[in-house]
C-alpha cells in the first residue's frame, strides 16, 4: 500500500503565546509535530504493519521542519519530504499549501493519504478536503476509526460526537481525529534509524510551480492578543453560603442565568 | 460595496440550526445592502425556507434531492455549486460545524477562491470584508481579509448574534434540480453517542469536569446540574485520558473550543491546553479543592470545595432559583 501523511510542524500546546512586531513570536518557542498529523502517522504505521507497503511524511514549510520529519521517521515511517519554501514564499495561506502538495502527490498513486483534522496553530482544518478535491479522490475528516479491504474502506466519522460509519473506496484521503488511536513514542533504535531514512528536500522549482500559482488569497492584516482576563473573585464562607452566593450572583450581576 | 451574500442554511433533525441564523446576520453585515441568499439543501425542506426569511433572507434557493438526505462531501457540493452557477454570489457564508468545516473547504478549492475558516465576528473596515478568527485555539486572534474572488467565510456558532425574528417578512422560494451523482461516500449509520441533546459547540451553558471527578460515575452530578440548566457536559483532557468520559466531549487546545455564557469547570486544574478551549467563555465558575489551580486565574467566581459537595448543592439551588422565576 502506497500511504502518505501531511505534516505539519506547531507551536507546542504549552507554549504561551507572545506578539513581537505584529507577528507570533516564535523566539525559543518548542515545536512539535501537529497533535493530530501525529494520530495519521501512527495510523499509516499501523496501516504498513498490517498491508504492508510504504509510508512516506510530507511537510510544507521550512527549513527548521525536518526536525518534525525525522520524528516521523523515528516513529516507524519510511521516507520523508520537506518541500521547502522558505526562499518562495513570504505568506502562504490554505490555497497555497493545498496547491503545492496536491502537485507534489499528483503523479504518486497513492493508495490512501492521511492529514491531522485541524492544526492547532492556525486551526482552519482546510488542506486535506482541499487536497482530496485537487486530486479528485474522495475524502472523510474527523475519522476515528478505519478499515480497509482490497480497496474497500470503512470508517468511523466523528460528527460533534455523534459517529457516522461512512462506506468509500481507495484511492482516499482522511483525516484524524483524537481517538483514531495511541500514538506511539519513537524507541531509540527508531530515532537511530531515523538518521539514516531519506529525507528529500523540494523546492516549488521542482514541482514546476510558479509562484504566481500558489499565491495566498487571502491575507492577515492583524494579529492581537485577547484582552488579559483579571482573576476574578473567590467566595468566601461555608460552602452552602458561597453556593448561595454564587447562584444570586450569576443570576444578578452576570445575568447568565 | 453591495454584494449579493449565499448562506447556506444547515439542517439538524428536521429545522434548521442557529448557526444558519447567526449566518444570516454576518450575510448583513458582508452584503452592505447587498441581496441576501440562503441556500438549503436536503431531501425534504418542508417549510424550512421561510424560517430563513424570517431571520433575514431576501430569497431562498432549494436543492431537494432523495440523495441528500444524508450529508456527503459530493452530494452537497453538487448542489451548493449548481447553485452558485445559477446565482454567482459574490460571497458566502457557511457554520464553521462539522457539515461546514468539511464542505467548505472543498467548495472553495472547486471556486478556487480563500477560505477565512471559525469566524467569530465580521465588519466593513477600510472597505474590505474584515473577520476576526482565533488562532492558537484562542490564544490569540488575527483579523483577516480576502485579497480576490469570493468572500467565503466559515462562522463559529454561538458568536455573531442573530437578528431579531420577523414572522411578517416575505420572500421569494425557488427550487433548483441539480443532478446529483457519483457519490463516493456512502453513510452506512448514525450512531447517536451525544445522547444528552445538547451540543457542545451551541451550549449557552457547559459544565465540564476534570481529573477530580475521579469516575465515569463522578460525571453524574455534573450531568444533573447541566440538565437542571439547559446545558451540556464537557471536560478536560485529563479526565478524557483517564477515560472517565468520551473524547467527544473534550475541551482544549486539542478538542473543541467553546464559548458558551457561563462555563463551570468542575475539579479541573486548569492546564493551558484546557485554557484554550474555554477562556472565552463570557463567565467562567470554578469549582477546585486546590485554592492554588489555575482554574481559579480565569474564573470569575470561584469556590474553594469539594465539587462532589458544591456541584449538587448548585443543581438545588439554580432549581429553586429557576422554580421561582
Amino acid at each position: 500500500m502506497n500511504i502518505f501523511v501531511l505534516l505539519k510542524r506547531t507551536f507546542d500546546t504549552e507554549e504561551k503565546i507572545t506578539i513581537a512586531n505584529g507577528a507570533i513570536n516564535e523566539d525559543g518557542a518548542e515545536f512539535i509535530i501537529n497533535p493530530y498529523d501525529e494520530y495519521a502517522v501512527e495510523e499509516a504505521i499501523q496501516l504498513r504493519e498490517s498491508h504492508g507497503g510504504e509510508v512516506t511524511v510530507v511537510s510544507v514549510g521550512g527549513e527548521d521542519g525536518e526536525k518534525q520529519l525525522r520524528t516521523a521517521l523515528a516513529m516507524g515511517a519510511d521516507k520523508a519530504v520537506l518541500i521547502n519554501t522558505e526562499d518562495d514564499i513570504e505568506y502562504g495561506d490554505q490555497h497555497t499549501t493545498s496547491k503545492i502538495l496536491a502537485e507534489y502527490l499528483k503523479d504518486k498513486e497513492a493508495d490512501i493519504i492521511l492529514a491531522g483534522n485541524v492544526a492547532i496553530d492556525c486551526g482552519s482544518g482546510q488542506v486535506g478536503p482541499r487536497v482530496a478535491d485537487l486530486l479528485d479522490i474522495p475524502y472523510v475528516t474527523t475519522i476515528t476509526k478505519l478499515e480497509i479491504e482490497g480497496d474497500k474502506v470503512s470508517v468511523v466519522r466523528d460528527v460533534e460526537g455523534d459517529s457516522e460509519v461512512i462506506e468509500t473506496s481507495l484511492p482516499l484521503l482522511i483525516t484524524a481525529q483524537q481517538g483514531l488511536n495511541e500514538p506511539r513514542y519513537p524507541s531509540l533504535p527508531g530515532i537511530m534509524k531515523a538518521k539514516k531514512k531519506p529525507l528529500e528536500e523540494l523546492e516549488l522549482d521542482d514541482l514546476d510551480l510558479d509562484e504566481d500559482e500558489v499565491e495566498a488569497k487571502t491575507k492577515v492584516i492583524e494579529i492581537f492578543l485577547p484582552p488579559t482576563k483579571e482573576a476574578g473573585r473567590v467566595l468566601e464562607g461555608e460552602i452552602s453560603e458561597k453556593v448561595k452566593e454564587l447562584v444570586s450572583l450569576l443570576h444578578k450581576e452576570a445575568k447568565v442565568i | 460595496m453591495t454584494k449579493k451574500v449565499a448562506v447556506l442554511g444547515e439542517i439538524r433533525d428536521g429545522s434548521l440550526r442557529n448557526v444558519s441564523f447567526e449566518g444570516l446576520a454576518a450575510a448583513r453585515t458582508i452584503a452592505e445592502g447587498g441581496e441576501i441568499l440562503a441556500v438549503l439543501v436536503g431531501a425534504s425542506l418542508g417549510t424550512l425556507a421561510q424560517d430563513m426569511i424570517h431571520y433575514g433572507a431576501d430569497r431562498v434557493v432549494t436543492v431537494e434531492d432523495e440523495k441528500l438526505a444524508q450529508y456527503t462531501p459530493d452530494g452537497f457540493s453538487q448542489a451548493f455549486l449548481s447553485v452558485v452557477e445559477q446565482e454567482k454570489p459574490e460571497a458566502i457564508v457557511f457554520g464553521h460545524t462539522a457539515l461546514g468545516k468539511d464542505l467548505a473547504p472543498k467548495i472553495a478549492s472547486r471556486l478556487g477562491c480563500g477560505l477565512i475558516s471559525d469566524a467569530v465576528d465580521v465588519e466593513i473596515a477600510g472597505g474590505n470584508v474584515v473577520f476576526t478568527r482565533p488562532i492558537y485555539s484562542g490564544k490569540a486572534f488575527e483579523k483577516k481579509i480576502v485579497s480576490d474572488g469570493i468572500v467565503f467565510a466559515t462562522i463559529r456558532p454561538n458568536n455573531i448574534a442573530p437578528l431579531e425574528k420577523e414572522t411578517s417578512r416575505a420572500g421569494e422560494v425557488t427550487a433548483l434540480s441539480a443532478e446529483i451523482k457519483d457519490l463516493r461516500t456512502i453513510v452506512r449509520e448514525v450512531a447517536k453517542k451525544a445522547t444528552q441533546g445538547v451540543d457542545l459547540s451551541e451550549a449557552k451553558i457547559i459544565v465540564a469536569g476534570g481529573r477530580g471527578v475521579k469516575s465515569a460515575d463522578g460525571f453524574s452530578p455534573l450531568q444533573e446540574l447541566a440538565d437542571v440548566l439547559g446545558g451540556a457536559v464537557g471536560a478536560s483532557r485529563g479526565a478524557c485520558d483517564a477515560e472517565y468520559c468520551d473524547y467527544s466531549l473534550q475541551i482544549g487546545q486539542t478538542g473543541k473550543v467553546v464559548t458558551p455564557d457561563l462555563y463551570i469547570a468542575c475539579g479541573i486544574s486548569g492546564a493551558i491546553q484546557h485554557l484554550a478551549g474555554m477562556s472565552n467563555s463570557k463567565v467562567i465558575v470554578a469549582i477546585n479543592k486546590d485554592p492554588e489551580a489555575n482554574i481559579f486565574k480565569v474564573a470569575d467566581y470561584g469556590i474553594v470545595g469539594d465539587l462532589f459537595e458544591v456541584v449538587p448543592m448548585l443543581a438545588e439551588e439554580f432549581k429553586n432559583l429557576l422554580i421561582k422565576a
